[in-house]
């Protein structure tokens, strides 16, 4: 038994390792950080310890901009890209031909470069002296002026920064319900039939309980994923989000840490505990939400 | 309601894509069942009952014959039109919805001049709940009961709009023996009470034996037989039916007609008159073996395993196809368990006789 | 027979608005699918447009006559892509390396030893899936400053190694392989890492594929690390490489030069998707995130 014991160990060390150095410590460091006044990167030396830190975010307009910027796409992409995903994969479970390919199709973006594409879009979108980009062509077809998309208003901004996160969550949505979709079992929907169901109480009395865990799987991933949103705007708008005005939380906390304004670890760390307290709110409130809706075996 | 199958056939293309065949499912299926009676549809797994019982729903459209429910042609309906109560094998019981919302639900499908009020649902539900003796357990969810509290609950949701017609998919493989034993008394019961016209599939003979008042025997999507259990089992049309009733299993030898009696190797066992003379298939019932001294057909003997009411003489014969020979007789006969070998004489009626080509039955009488 | 035309008549009616909600289906489908292709079919467009037919569209045209192959050398030459692309490479497959390494023995010992405080252990690193990565990135920055490995692969790598939910999901599946077997090879005289690796890791080899495969997207699209940690162009990956093409390479006017870049970048892992479509499907849907 000791033996097994310390063979244990030994198997669990490289893990154990990386998970106390990148994981465990920074996480107990990152608290500390957040309460320390005044840290001086260079010289490593503080001030004093309380609240200074988490007062300073609070008040900086930047952080504000970054909330509000943040909880707007929230509450935008999540119940879009979910209500979107759901139609999509109701129209795949339903068709036979060509469904692989649809399927194909859709995951796509999953396994493309956040970057890369984000840059594609910022083309289509972009008004230049040089073009008015293909999006404002679209627009002028049907009697619209041209807007410039990127460096434009603030909604116009935030409606391809909206629509590209959109684009970039869909495949994982579609995916997972539709592989929900599959698993319900066939013998419900027959057994409903012969009770002469209509296909709308079918999906509304059966389909939709049967994958409300899925879905409120998606919602709670779908609401964590959103708030800590950030390569989606740098692609679209560029590594200066804050003179964009487009800066989500995440780019915030990357900001105060490194970059143009970086060098301050401790207002970084206050950001960052600010965001995981949303995050962990949202997700609370989810959870006691779901635990009211959905069907649990 | 009487229901009528005629010519019904239904093919599957075949899941092998580079053939282009097809898997006959149901071939050119037809009988009558007659109103109020409970039919089991029996046959080994992948024979085809499912199908036949999916075209008698609708959830299947056959690919040509008819159904008739009475005299109403119902091959087009749509099932929700049929009026068929459909009990799954796997009961397909709604996981979120209560015992009560799970009846209640094909009620609530109905519309204009059937729409039901909430109270005369609930009456609706609570009466046939009574009747499957379940109105105790309304307001639990179907994951908070027992398997055989389970398919009475499928069961109630079926019968719950009156059913021309139920259907019963495998509706005990799910349980455990001593369930089995119990709600197949309780299906036998219900069936009675409402006197609903009933189908059932399983692959288990004794089931279908046991509450059955026809039986259906089938292979490879064709019917063997049609008849009364009693009569099935007793005048086996081939030897496929015979060797899928009864258990143990009818012991086949090889034997051969001749000389007016029929010979198992150098015994003859018996004495009898038929057209057909050569090598034959001699099936024996396990309890039509008597043993005697001077008994015609001499075995092996292997052991002897006591069931208390019987024994069960456990012997061997080369020209047995199975390696045992498992013979049922009353305890009252006494064995001689230190000799190697046992001489049985054979009851007549539980002998059937098939072509070795074909497994057709040969009639014969005893001389 | 009345009866019959009047079911025909239904049977009709319900194929009719079968044949519609179908029409809809698809309609809707392939709007979708536009969507998601529309970007992909602009950026090769664009990339095999040269600059001067580019410029010279005010309004941009939806094909090109003339496709010119220039942009992929300019890509390679005049910005060191091809670095970036070898950066990458070396980054995921070192990365997923040392996972695997690590990831194997603990899911083992979690999943087949016995030793105090097993469960204990077991729960809080499974408590460990809900810190994010924003709040130990920023320790993490600071660390690897300190130590000076800023600029180096084993600061952009070991950092980005562990992933607590991959040992849970190995875990959960060297958990499914019967005890029987375990006994079986002890009985023969097997040692525990021989089983591990010539049991275990075989039945398990499509969760192991999975994982890494998942970890291989993970590494190649790894963007706010590495942008945190090189500021060298010569450690550039892939993303940061773009950003940098963005901002500072070609001038930032020749678009079709920069999606020259943009498809190869993206080549690599479109054709590993198409290539294991399915396990990389099956995967997400098991183990997947983003989102």
């Amino acid at each position: 038994m000791d033996k097994q014991n310390n063979k244990a160990w030994l198997y669990l060390i490289p893990a154990l390792i990386f998970i106390g150095v990148f994981m465990v410590y920074p996480l107990v460091d990152v608290l500390i950080y957040s309460f320390e006044e005044g840290y001086n990167s260079a010289s490593q030396t503080y001030n004093g310890v309380g609240g200074y830190n988490y007062s300073f975010v609070l008040r900086d307009p930047y952080f504000l901009q970054a909330v509000k910027n943040t909880f707007i796409l929230v509450i935008i992409t999540v119940p879009l890209s979910t209500g979107i995903a759901l139609l999509i994969s109701v129209g795949l479970s339903s068709i036979k031909p060509l469904r692989n390919l649809f399927q194909t199709v859709y995951f796509l973006p999953y396994v493309t470069n956040t970057l890369a594409v984000g840059l594609v879009f910022m083309i289509l979108f972009k008004k230049t002296p040089y073009s008015d980009g293909l999006v404002n062509l679209l627009i002028n077809w049907f009697g619209g002026s041209s807007v410039d998309f990127i460096d434009g208003p603030y909604a116009a901004k935030m409606f391809v920064l909206c629509f590209y996160t959109i684009w970039v969550v869909m495949p994982f949505k579609i995916l997972i319900l539709t592989s929900a979709l599959a698993s319900v079992n066939r013998d419900y929907y027959n057994a409903a039939k012969v009770d002469g169901t209509s296909p709308f109480r079918i999906f509304r009395r059966i389909t939709l309980p049967m994958i409300s865990p899925m879905l409120f799987y998606l919602i709670i991933t779908g609401f964590i994923g959103a708030f800590k949103a950030y390569s989606d705007a740098v692609a679209l708008f560029g590594t200066d989000l804050n003179a964009a005005g487009m800066n989500t939380i995440v780019g915030y906390i990357y900001d105060m840490l490194y970059g143009n304004s970086g060098g301050y670890p401790s207002y970084a760390s206050a950001a960052a505990i600010i965001l995981f307290i949303i995050v962990l709110t949202i997700t609370c409130i989810n959870l006691i939400v779901r635990r009211r809706f959905v069907h649990t075996k | 309601m009487k229901v009528v199958l005629e010519n019904l056939t239904k093919k599957f293309p075949s899941k092998n894509k580079k053939e282009h065949s097809e898997v006959v499912a149901v071939n050119n299926f037809s009988f009558e069942i007659p109103d109020g009676k409970l039919v089991g549809l029996l046959g080994p797994s992948g024979c085809g009952k499912s199908t036949a019982l999916n075209l008698i729903s609708g959830l299947l459209k056959p690919t040509s014959g008819k159904i008739f429910f009475g005299d109403d042609d119902v091959t087009t309906i749509p099932p929700e039109n049929r009026g068929v109560g459909l009990v799954f094998q796997s009961y397909a019981l709604y996981p979120h919805l209560t015992v009560r919302q799970n009846i209640i639900f094909p009620l609530e499908n109905l519309k204009g001049k059937n729409k039901l009020s909430k109270e005369e649902m609930n009456k609706k539900a609570l009466e046939i709940a009574k009747l499957v003796q379940i109105d105790k357990l309304m307001d639990r969810k179907p994951s908070e009961l027992s398997g055989g509290q389970q398919q009475r609950v499928a069961i109630a949701r079926a019968l719950v709009k009156i059913p021309k017609v139920l259907l019963l998919d495998e509706p005990l493989s799910n349980l455990d023996a001593r369930l089995r034993l119990q709600t197949r008394e309780e299906i036998r019961r219900i069936q009675k009470e409402t006197g609903i016209t009933t189908v059932f599939v399983t692959h288990d003979q004794e089931e279908a034996m046991s509450i059955s008042d026809l039986i259906i025997v089938m292979k490879d999507g064709v019917i063997q037989q049609i008849g009364e259990p009693q009569s099935v089992y007793d005048n086996p049309v081939n030897l496929f039916v015979a060797q899928f009733l009864g258990t143990p299993q009818i012991t086949v030898f090889s034997g051969e007609i001749k000389n007016g009696g029929l010979y198992i190797g150098e015994d003859k066992v018996l004495s009898i008159i038929t057209d057909y003379s050569g090598p034959v298939k001699v099936g024996v019932r396990p309890e039509g073996y008597i043993p005697a001294a001077d008994g015609a057909l001499s075995c092996n003997l292997c052991r002897i395993e006591v069931m208390g009411r019987d024994i069960s003489v456990v012997s061997s014969n080369p020209l047995a196809e199975s390696e045992i020979i498992r013979s049922i007789i009353s305890s009252d006969n006494k064995i001689d368990t230190s000799s190697a070998t046992v001489r049985f004489n054979l009851k007549p009626s539980k002998v059937h006789l098939f072509r070795p080509d074909n497994g057709e039955r040969i009639d014969f009488s005893l001389n | 027979m009345t009866n019959l035309s009047n079911y025909e008549k239904t049977e009709k009616k319900v194929s009719v608005r079968k044949k519609f909600f179908n029409v809809i289906v698809y309609t809707l489908l392939s709007i979708w699918g536009l969507m998601v292709l529309f970007p992909f079919y602009w950026m090769i467009l664009s990339s095999v447009k040269s600059y001067s037919a580019y410029s010279s569209e005010f309004v941009p045209k939806f094909f090109t006559l003339s496709p010119t192959l220039e942009n992929f050398f300019d890509a390679f030459t005049a910005v060191p892509l091809a670095d970036y692309f070898v950066n990458t490479l070396i980054f995921t497959v070192l990365t997923t390396a040392v996972m695997l390494a690590v990831i194997i023995p603990a899911a083992f010992a979690f999943a087949r030893l016995n030793f105090k405080g097993k469960n204990l252990l077991f729960t809080l690193i499974l408590a460990l899936m809900m810190i994010p990565n924003e709040l130990v990135i920023i320790t993490n920055f600071t660390t690897i400053t300190n130590l000076d490995m800023r600029n180096t692969f084993s600061g952009l790598i070991f950092p980005s190694v562990m992933s607590v939910f991959y040992i849970y999901l190995l875990r959960e599946n060297f958990a499914q392989i019967p005890d029987d077997l375990y006994y079986a090879a002890k009985v023969d005289g097997t040692s525990d890492f021989k089983y591990m690796m010539k049991v275990m890791v075989p039945i398990c080899r499509p969760t192991i594929i999975t994982v890494t495969i998942l970890k291989v997207i993970e590494c190649w699209n790894s963007y706010v690390w590495p942008r945190l940690i090189t500021d060298d162009q010569n450690y550039f990956l892939v993303s940061n490489g773009i950003q940098e093409i963005r901002e500072n390479g070609f001038g930032r006017e020749n678009i079709p030069a920069m999606m020259a870049a943009v498809v190869v970048i993206s080549i690599p892992l479109i054709v590993l998707f198409l290539i294991f479509r399915k396990k990389i499907m099956e995967g997400v849907a098991r183990g997947g995130t983003k989102g």
